[in-house]
């Protein structure tokens, strides 16, 4: 078929041209600025990807191995680059391989427009090859889905589909188009974008009452505290956000999501929240008067047990989703609305001010935390590395500028808690879904996402062994990722469970993995394996300046633990250091 | 720790875009917390294109009031309220199907009807159906008044609930069409209103 593509995205007010669903489907993409795709084809989303090779020169589409890899890396593409992540799956079986990720995208907030193919309009709910009821197994996973039956309604749907992933509080959109809409030809008039859903509300007024009842506890505090979330890297607030912890001199916390929004060595930056965050903010979390929470969503691993939580303090909670506010905590004052539009307002409203003995607190329970842990994490004298160490030697070579993508477990732990972020973006990770699989194909998307950055995924021997296929999309598209696997021969945040909580009875954690660096060989990625301390700093050196992606392999303690701890059931401020 | 709230029973009230797999959306809601729905109607509201949800189900208010915030934040969902049955006005539906014979033999029909407020949908020479309507107590009376005559078939409609203190939703609606909402459409009037929660 025969398309004049100049044309497409703006045809003069009365010229229409016949095109089929899928070419329409592709200028869709285009017109909302969408450079990468990641993908798999398959029968029913053939007409899609025959359409696609007509459209090299726009559209870059990354052929991964496996749809869940292809989903993970649309996640990595979008939290680097701020941009809707998409992504091609067919239908059945490679649509089923999408919920995983959907899943982790909408705990997440994590903008994507996955693009399923579907049997024809006639077979549907017969049963056909590969046909799955995708929109209801999608639906409790995704922001909004729908099913295309008809090429017609391709522009607008896919308009809305981009407007509902980014607006608001981001999510995963799914769209299912069936076959025979992604061959019908018709008069296509032009995209346009779309600003207003008649049903939808994207974000809250900001009501300046809130602000005022805010502004004022805040300012009659002694001990405020705040809380900070990824609502303020998806708000793009991270300028209004330092404004604000700036003028108001009050300590800040982060949960792992939300780091990154203030460099980590900002002054007032006091470290990580939740079960393996840092001594201060847990403890002194239940002894603030006001708790300033922005843009996150009190998630249980940041709590711990919520009737001891914090149960002195007034909370100012500020959040773009109203279904968050007194959803696990009980808010004094509720700020709804877009934290880039309150946060300005909250700062213009509360008093310059510092609170030296206060923050003092904070850097007591510090030392605490550097001589019982932190020390022996980052210095050990026992001859096996630690993952702790191998992250500090990482920070100083990278000077804190990399995106450090990781996978989930203990390393997720280590790195989160001593990686160094300078930079907004720089921290992807799975947070709510706590996806073992996730780092080797985000960290592809990331890269996609931030071509200019380095690019580090810090990864477990068990997490690497669920998506290694993806070493396969890293060879063929020729991607540059730098992948450290920290192997403890286990896996090791169960076996510290089973080591603390289940008298070591050590069930099933002790995994085998094949030779990594042949593995990588075998994909033609240059790699290299470690077990002395000698080697590292040489080893990490070597890894950041090989062109194109490296895979180091550093063997480390086998039976390491990560602390501070909250065990489960406690409160934040039972926390252990041992 | 703070005593739970009692349950009781809430009528939540959704109105929605006519769209295609929003009830299952809407329903996983409930199921995904494990909660019972005692009563479910949808049917096209006074205004053109939009339905309106009746849904039942025995609750505490702070629960009741989250999962409202849920529904609220699906795309095709324009507002939801809820409210106890002493704020609204509600009826059910039953239709009762008897022997015509039985019951033209044994009973005073006439009675029947008039002491239940009951009427007659369809007379037949092999069986008749009644209809009323009402709470669910005055429904289950004539089941068990129509048990003894052998009674054949009964069914009873989802409840319907008009909301006392609400003047509709076409002003609401007006709102939601402009492109930029109106300042009352926002849903935290609740807390400075202690339990008058969601009101219009």
């Amino acid at each position: 078929m025969e398309v004049a593509q100049e044309t497409l995205t703006a045809p003069a007010a009365t010229e229409t041209v016949q095109v089929s669903g899928s070419v329409a489907l592709l200028e869709a993409l285009i017109a909302e600025g969408t450079d990468t795709i990641f993908g798999y084809p398959g029968g029913a989303i053939m007409p899609i990807y025959d359409a696609l090779f007509d459209y090299n020169d726009k559209l870059n589409h990354i052929l991964v191995r496996h749809e869940q890899g292809g989903i993970h890396a649309g996640q990595g593409y979008a939290r680097t680059s701020g941009k809707v992540g998409v992504v091609f799956a067919t239908s059945g079986p490679g649509a089923t391989n999408l919920v995983t990720g959907l899943a982790d995208a909408q705990i997440d907030s994590t903008p994507l427009v996955c693009i399923t193919g579907q049997v024809f309009a006639h077979l549907l709910g017969t049963d056909a090859f590969q046909e799955t009821d995708v929109i209801n197994i999608t639906t409790p996973v995704t922001k909004w889905n729908y099913q295309v039956t008809d090429a017609t309604e391709i522009p607008e749907v896919i308009a809305k589909a981009f407007y509902i992933a980014r607006s608001g509080r981001p999510g995963p959109v799914l769209i299912d188009i069936t076959k025979n809409a992604q061959i019908q030809l018709f008069d296509f008039a032009g995209y346009k974008p779309c600003d207003h859903i008649r049903s939808y509300r994207p974000k809250p007024i900001v009501r300046t009452q809130y602000i005022d009842e805010a502004a004022a506890l805040i300012n009659n505090a002694k001990k405020p505290f705040i809380l900070f979330g990824q609502g303020v890297i998806l708000g793009s607030a991270e300028q209004e956000f330092k404004a604000f912890v700036e003028k108001s001199g009050i300590p800040a916390a982060w949960t792992i999501l939300g780091a990154g929004a203030i460099p980590t060595d900002h002054p007032q930056n006091v470290g990580m929240l939740g079960m393996h965050g840092n001594y201060g903010p847990n403890v002194l979390t239940n002894d603030c008067d006001v708790l300033i929470a922005i843009g996150m969503r009190f998630d249980d691993r940041v709590t711990g047990r919520l009737d001891k939580y914090a149960k002195q303090a007034k909370v100012v909670h500020l959040d773009i989703d109203p279904a968050e506010i007194d959803k696990n905590v009980k808010s004094t004052v509720p700020v709804w609305g877009d934290c880039k539009e309150t946060l300005p307002l909250l700062t213009a409203a509360i008093a310059k001010k510092e609170y030296p003995e206060w923050l003092a607190k904070f850097n007591d329970y510090t030392k605490q935390e550097v001589e019982a842990v932190i020390h022996n994490e980052l210095n050990p004298t026992t001859p096996e590395m630690t993952m702790g160490e191998v992250i500090k030697q990482l920070n100083e070579i990278t000077k804190g500028e990399a995106v450090i993508v990781t996978d989930v477990g203990q390393h997720q732990m280590v790195a989160c808690r001593y990686a160094q972020f300078n930079n907004t973006r720089s921290n992807v990770t799975s947070g709510g879904l706590g996806t073992m699989g996730f780092a080797l194909p985000a960290a592809i998307g990331a890269k996609f996402g931030a071509p200019n950055r380095t690019v580090v995924a810090i990864i477990g021997d068990g997490g690497f062994q669920m998506t290694c296929q993806e070493l396969g999309t890293i060879m063929q598209s020729g991607v540059d990722v730098k992948i450290v696997i920290l192997n403890n021969r286990f896996l090791g945040m169960v076996r510290q469970w089973q080591e603390l909580f289940n008298q070591r009875r050590y069930s099933f954690v002790d995994i085998q993995s094949p030779d990594f660096v042949a593995l990588a060989a075998a994909y033609r990625i240059p790699g290299k394996l470690i077990d002395d301390r000698a080697d590292l700093t040489t080893a990490l050196n070597e890894m950041l300046s090989t062109p194109g992606s490296f895979l180091l392999e550093v063997m480390v303690t086998k039976e390491n633990n990560v602390f501070p701890m909250v065990p489960q059931g406690c409160s934040v401020s039972e926390i252990r250091l041992k | 720790m703070s005593e739970p709230e009692e349950k009781q029973e809430f009528n939540i009230t959704v109105y929605t875009e006519n769209q295609i797999g929003l009830l299952s959306r809407i329903a996983i809601i409930f199921t995904r917390r494990k909660i019972n729905i005692d009563s479910l109607n949808t049917s096209p509201s006074e205004i053109d294109s939009i339905h309106r949800f009746n849904i039942v189900i025995n609750e505490s208010e702070d629960v009741v009031r989250k999962l409202t915030r849920q529904i609220e934040k699906q795309v095709e969902v324009l507002k939801v309220y809820y409210h106890t049955n002493e704020d609204v006005i509600w009826q059910e539906l039953a239709l009762y199907k008897v022997s015509t014979d039985v019951i033209a033999e044994k009973v005073s029909v006439e009675r029947l009807l008039r002491e239940n407020g009951a009427r007659a949908v369809v007379i037949r020479k092999d069986y008749t159906v009644f209809e009323t309507t009402g709470h669910r107590e005055e429904t289950d009376n004539l089941i068990n008044i129509l048990q003894p005559y052998g009674l054949i078939e009964f069914v009873r409609s989802a409840r319907v609930a008009i909301i006392k203190d609400s003047d509709g939703f076409n002003r609401k609606l007006r709102e939601f069409e402009r492109l930029e909402p109106g300042e009352d459409v926002i849903e935290n009037e609740y807390l400075n209103q202690g339990q008058k929660v969601f009101t219009m």
